[in-house]
């Protein structure tokens, strides 16, 4: 009935590590991150398809050379991800979490654009209820309230990003994220990388429209 | 390209280990260098073409330049390319999925308006 001490000893010994597992886990979950922000992609589309008028007057708003610069700040930092991979896969730990480091820093300085365009909008008026919106076509004000919902959840997905970046950070400090055992850094690149794919769209989508 | 066979040969000792081993596949850094380039030169590109007035076509190649620069993403970045099959599986029938939904959607927008 009850345990020989063999066996109890065995049972301690084993240690559970499926790493194909934990990656399927990660992928299924950036499946259902797809389909929200897909969701939201039908909606930008069906209404666009409407309103391509007003759709293209309200783009004229949004400063392009502020969106390319994000766009290129968030292409960096995918690269610094998997540049961080390849170093740990290395055994090159301190240039891992300088690749890292990078990576926070490019997410940082693209919120802190975010900060500056949204509070350019808030100052000119254009914000939900806000008095420029609402002297707006219908047109317009659908395309600013796509912009605010779609950028902003955008927004909160590089912060949680750099969360789930920072905690593999300090596991890779205490060398329980290893050359030999790298799976959650990898989980975080591919939930970093899904959220640069995301801005890949919406950057032509919301700043190229003429 | 599997990369992910049972290889619990330093972990857990008594290899009763049934989870599956990452390992590493040839990591490098210069491709990934070499695609972030790329990536550049494609967003150079979509944001040159959107200056010219292309009228309907523009929406196309603005999306068709995303999507090249997605896959780049997708294969090299998140290392599709080099991973196993179900994932590609996975991907092809979320983005299905995702096409299905949309074709719908516009069927009752261009017939209902």
């Amino acid at each position: 009935m009850s345990y020989n001490t063999d066996t109890q000893e065995i049972q301690e010994t084993i240690i559970h590590r499926d790493d194909f597992g934990s990656k399927m886990g990660m992928w299924l979950f950036l499946f259902t991150e797809i389909l929200l922000f897909g969701g939201l992609f039908i909606l930008y589309a069906g209404y666009r398809y409407i309103y391509s008028d007003g759709f293209a007057a309200a783009a004229t708003e949004l400063d392009v050379l502020l969106g390319t610069i994000n766009t290129i700040i968030l292409l960096t930092s995918s690269l610094t991800v998997v540049l961080a991979i390849v170093a740990l896969q290395k055994n090159n730990k301190d240039l891992s979490l300088f690749f890292l480091w990078i990576t926070q820093a490019c997410g940082l300085i693209f919120m802190i654009n975010k900060y500056f365009e949204w509070g350019a909008k808030f100052h000119h008026g254009i914000y939900p209820k806000g008095p420029a919106l609402q002297n707006m076509s219908e047109g317009e004000a659908m395309y600013f309230g796509l912009y605010f919902v779609m950028t902003g959840l955008h927004g909160l997905h590089i912060l949680v990003g750099m969360g789930f970046i920072g905690y593999v950070m300090y596991k890779i400090k205490k060398d329980v994220i290893t050359a030999t055992n790298f799976q959650k850094l990898e989980n975080s690149g591919l939930y970093w990388h899904l959220v640069d794919i995301i801005w890949i769209f919406l950057f032509p989508l919301f700043y190229l429209i003429h | 390209m599997e990369n992910n066979h049972l290889n619990g040969s330093d972990h857990g000792g008594h290899g009763h280990d049934d989870g599956h081993i990452a390992e590493a596949h040839h990591p490098s850094y210069g491709i990934n260098v070499l695609v972030w380039i790329g990536l550049l030169s494609l967003t150079a590109i979509t944001v040159a073409v959107a200056g010219i007035n292309l009228g309907s076509l523009a929406l196309t190649v603005a999306l068709m330049i995303a999507l090249v620069k997605s896959m780049f993403v997708i294969n090299f970045f998140m290392h599709l390319k080099f991973d196993n099959k179900v994932f590609k599986i996975f991907l092809g029938i979320c983005m299905v999925t995702f096409a299905v939904v949309m074709i719908l959607t516009f069927f009752d927008l261009t017939f209902r308006f």
